[in-house]
C-alpha cells in the first residue's frame, strides 16, 4: 500500500514547495490539554498519520480511557465514547462484537491499563479480541498528579512512594507487552519509544502493523509507547525523552514480544 | 541540498523545545521576547543561511502537531502545493 | 494542642493515624487523593501498613481482609470509585466487620467531573452495596470537624462492631482551615477483638464469612443487624443547630450547603426574618428526633443540598407532612452562594406566609 502524505487544509502553505509535513487530517486542529513536551501529542499524532494513511477514519471508533488520556475524543475526528478507569478493552469489546468491520481502538495510560484495568486487557486479549490497544507507559499517574504506577520503576520517587518505590512492599515493574504476549489470543504485541525521531518512526510503524492486524482480524493487538511525563518526573520536556532511554528502556526493552505468523505473512 | 522550510503555528505552540532538540542544523529557537495566546514563548524557524532541508524531524518530535514542513525539489510519490 | 493550617483531606489522614490506624489501603482519585498521599508517607514513618492497591475493588476488599484480623482500617475514595467499593462494603456489612470509609464527593453521576457535590447521599445511607444495612454516616462540615469526626468513627465502628462511613463532599476535602489534632494514641497491636481471624491459638477457630445458606439463618443476622441499627438510631443522632430559637423557617443543609446556609440564615436574621438552622451531622442516623421537635415550632421547612434532593426526602419522612417542605439545589459540582439561598429563603418565606394560616406570622413574620 502506496503511502501518501496528509493532505490538509493548511493557512500556512508556502507556494512553490511541496508538503512534506502536515497536520493530520483526523487529529483535531486544537490546542491540548497535555503539558508541554509531554509524548501524548506525538503518540496520538501517530494514530492519527495512521488512520489517515490506511483511509480508516469514517470506520474507526476510539474508546477513551482515564486518566491523562481522558480528553482523547476532543482531538480526533471519529466516533469515540468514554470508558470508566480501566474498563475500555470491556467497552470495546462490546462495539466490536457488534460492529466487526469498524476499527476499534483503545488508548491507555499505565495507571488504567496496568492497575485497575489489568483483568480487562488480559481478558481481551485471552479473547483475541480483534480490537487495537495503545498503551502510554509514562511510569507514573499523570492526571491525578504524580502517584506510584504499576510501572514505575524502583526506587523512584512519587507522590504516593515518596522514599522511593520499595520493591520489598509494592513489588517491581509491570511489563504489559510481555504479560500479553504469552496469551493465544495475542497477535501482535509490541514495545516501542518516543524519545527520539527515529523511535518515533518506528514506533508509527508499529501502529500501522497493529491496525492492519485489526483491518485483517487476526487478533489483539498493542503497542506499547514508553513516554515521558515532564510535570510529575520534575524534568524539562528534554530531560524527560533522555529519562526514557537510560531509565526506562533498560526495565522495558523495545522489541517485538508477539508477532503471530499471519502478522509476519502481511 | 534540497531547500525547505517550516512553518510553526505560534498560537498552539507550547514552547516544550522538543523541535530545537530535534533540528539537526540547529535552526529553531524558543522565542524569549514573546508570549503567544497560551502564555508560552513560541517556537521559531530562525534560518538566515537557507539551511533548512525539510528533513521533517522538528515535526516528527513535536506534541503539538503544529509543525508543517515543506521542500523545494520535487520528490517522487509527494503531492506538491498549488501555486 | 496548637491549631495549624490544614487541608481537610490531610487533616482526617493525620486525625485517622493519631487515632490508632493501623492500616490504609487506597488508589488515586481526584479530590481525595491528598489523604492517600499523606498517609503513603507518615504511615511508613510509623511502621504501619500502607498500599496503594491496584483499583478501589482491590482496595475495599484489602480493607476487609485487614479488618477481619480486628485491626483498625480505613480507606477512601471519591464518588465513582466508592461505587467501585460497593461490593467490599456489602461484605463487610454482610459480616459485621467494622471498618472506617471515607467518600470525598465529587459532581457526576459517571465520571462527571472533580468538583464537590453531596450526590452520593443516598448511596452512603441507604445501604452498604447490596443488601439491608445502613451505615454510620458522619458529615462534617469543617476541617475540624472532619478531624473530631474521624477519631469518632473509629470508636463508632468498634463500639458498634459497625461499618461508619465519613461523608464529606469535595469542597471539605481540599479546604484549608485551622484546626486542632489530637493528641496520638496507641496503636493497640496484640489486643484484637474475640472474634478476629488471626489463627486459632489456643482457641476455637473463628469464621468471618456472609454466607447463610438457610433463609431463617440469614433472616436470623439480618434480625440482629436490624436490632443493632435500632440501638444506634436511639444513641447516636447527631446534629447541630443555629438561630433555632423562635423560627417560623427552618433551613436543613449538612456539610458545605449547610454552611452556605448558616451565612444566608444569619443575613436573613439580620433582614427580620425569623429563619433558624439545622445542620445534620449524622446522616445515618438521621437526626429524626430534633427535627421532629422543631418541626412542631416552625411553618415550613427549606432543604438546602448539593444534588437533585436526597436527603429532602428524609427530612419528609421525618417531619410526617406536618409542615412544608420545600427544597433547593445545585448539581454537577456547582457550590451554592449564599445569595442565592438568602433569595430562596425570602421566596419561601413570604409563600409561606400567604399559604400557612397562623397568627404568628402577623405580628413577627412580616416585615
Amino acid at each position: 500500500m502506496a503511502e501518501r502524505t496528509a493532505q490538509t487544509e493548511s493557512e500556512d502553505r508556502v507556494p512553490g514547495m511541496e508538503a512534506v509535513y502536515e497536520h493530520p487530517r483526523t487529529l483535531n486542529k486544537v490546542v491540548t490539554h497535555y503539558c508541554p513536551g509531554c509524548t501524548h501529542g506525538i503518540g496520538q499524532r501517530l494514530v492519527a498519520e495512521a488512520l489517515d494513511e490506511l483511509g480508516l477514519r469514517e470506520r474507526t471508533i476510539l474508546v477513551a480511557s482515564v486518566g491523562c488520556s481522558v480528553f482523547v475524543y476532543n482531538y480526533f475526528d471519529v466516533d469515540a465514547v468514554q470508558a470508566a478507569h480501566g474498563r475500555a478493552p470491556a467497552m470495546a469489546t462490546g462495539i466490536k462484537r457488534l460492529e466487526p468491520d469498524r476499527i476499534v481502538l483503545t488508548y491507555q495510560g499505565d495507571g488504567d491499563m496496568a492497575s485497575i484495568g489489568l483483568a480487562e486487557v488480559v481478558h481481551a486479549a485471552v479473547r483475541g479480541e480483534k480490537i487495537t490497544t495503545i498503551f502510554i507507559n509514562n511510569a507514573i499517574y499523570g492526571m491525578t498528579g504524580g502517584q506510584m504506577a504499576p510501572t514505575s520503576l524502583p526506587k523512584q520517587q512519587t507522590t504516593s512512594s515518596p522514599f522511593g518505590r520499595d520493591v520489598r512492599l509494592t513489588g517491581n515493574p509491570l511489563r504489559m507487552s510481555e504479560l500479553l504476549a504469552g496469551l493465544d489470543g495475542s497477535a501482535y504485541i509490541v514495545r516501542r519509544s518516543l524519545h527520539d525521531a527515529r523511535n518515533v518512526l518506528k514506533a508509527k510503524k508499529a501502529v500501522l502493523t497493529a491496525l492492519k492486524v485489526q483491518m485483517h482480524g487476526l487478533g489483539f493487538s498493542m503497542v506499547e509507547l514508553l513516554s515521558s511525563c515532564p510535570t510529575n518526573w520534575g524534568l524539562s520536556p528534554e530531560e524527560s525523552l533522555k529519562w526514557i532511554e537510560n531509565e526506562m528502556i533498560p526495565y522495558f526493552p523495545l522489541g517485538d514480544y508477539k508477532v503471530a505468523d499471519e502478522v509476519a505473512a502481511l | 541540498m534540497a531547500k525547505g522550510t517550516i512553518r510553526i503555528d505560534q498560537s498552539r505552540c507550547k514552547g516544550c523545545n522538543l523541535c530545537a532538540t530535534a533540528c539537526p542544523k540547529d535552526l529553531i529557537r524558543i522565542a524569549l521576547d514573546r508570549l503567544n495566546t497560551g502564555g508560552y514563548h513560541p517556537a521559531m524557524l530562525f534560518d538566515p543561511g537557507s539551511n533548512c532541508t525539510g528533513c521533517a524531524l522538528c515535526a516528527v518530535m513535536c506534541p503539538e502537531v503544529c509543525i508543517s514542513v515543506y521542500r523545494e525539489a520535487p520528490v517522487k510519490g509527494r503531492t506538491p502545493v498549488p501555486a | 494542642m496548637t491549631k495549624e493550617l490544614l487541608k481537610g483531606n490531610v487533616a482526617i489522614a493525620e486525625a485517622a493515624l493519631r487515632a490508632g490506624l493501623e492500616a490504609y489501603f487506597g488508589y488515586p482519585i481526584t479530590p481525595q487523593t491528598e489523604l492517600l498521599e499523606h498517609l503513603s508517607r507518615r504511615m511508613i514513618e510509623l511502621g504501619r501498613v500502607f498500599l496503594q492497591a491496584e483499583s478501589e475493588i482491590a482496595a475495599i476488599h484489602m480493607v476487609y481482609g485487614a479488618a477481619c484480623t480486628g485491626a483498625r482500617v480505613m480507606t477512601s475514595s471519591s464518588s465513582p470509585g466508592f461505587s467501585l467499593m460497593q461490593e467490599g462494603l456489602s461484605y463487610m456489612a454482610g459480616a459485621e466487620i467494622p471498618c472506617v470509609i471515607v467518600d470525598v464527593m465529587r459532581g457526576g453521576p459517571g465520571l462527571g467531573n472533580i468538583l464537590p457535590s453531596q450526590s452520593d447521599y443516598f448511596q452512603v445511607t441507604r445501604s452498604a452495596g447490596h443488601g439491608d444495612f445502613r451505615p454510620i454516616v458522619l458529615a462534617p462540615a469543617s476541617v475540624q470537624e472532619a478531624i473530631d469526626f474521624t477519631g469518632l468513627a473509629f470508636d463508632l465502628a468498634e463500639k458498634y462492631r459497625h461499618m461508619v462511613i465519613l461523608a464529606a463532599d469535595g469542597l471539605i476535602g481540599q479546604m484549608m482551615e485551622p484546626a486542632e489534632l489530637p493528641a496520638m494514641r496507641a496503636v493497640r497491636r496484640g489486643e484484637r477483638p474475640a472474634w478476629a481471624t488471626t489463627g486459632a491459638m489456643g482457641r476455637a477457630r473463628n469464621i468471618i464469612s456472609s454466607i447463610y445458606m438457610q433463609a431463617e439463618e440469614e433472616e436470623g443476622y439480618n434480625l440482629k443487624i436490624q436490632k443493632r441499627l435500632r440501638q444506634i438510631a436511639q444513641a447516636e443522632q447527631r446534629c447541630a443547630e443555629h438561630m433555632t430559637e423562635g423560627a417560623v423557617l427552618l433551613v436543613v443543609g449538612y456539610g458545605t450547603a449547610g454552611r452556605v446556609a448558616y451565612t444566608a440564615v444569619e443575613a436573613a436574621r439580620k433582614a427580620g426574618m425569623k429563619v433558624g438552622l439545622l445542620r445534620p451531622q449524622t446522616l445515618w442516623p438521621f437526626p429524626e428526633r430534633r427535627l421532629s421537635e422543631l418541626a412542631d415550632n416552625v411553618e415550613g421547612c427549606l432543604v438546602v443540598e448539593m444534588n437533585a434532593g436526597q436527603m429532602v426526602d428524609d427530612v419528609r419522612l421525618a417531619i410526617g407532612g406536618q409542615i412544608p417542605v420545600s427544597f433547593y439545589g445545585r448539581m454537577g459540582g456547582v457550590v451554592p452562594m449564599p445569595e442565592d439561598v438568602l433569595t430562596t429563603i425570602e421566596t419561601e418565606y413570604r409563600r409561606l406566609a400567604q399559604a400557612v394560616p397562623s397568627n404568628r406570622w402577623t405580628k413577627e413574620a412580616l416585615c
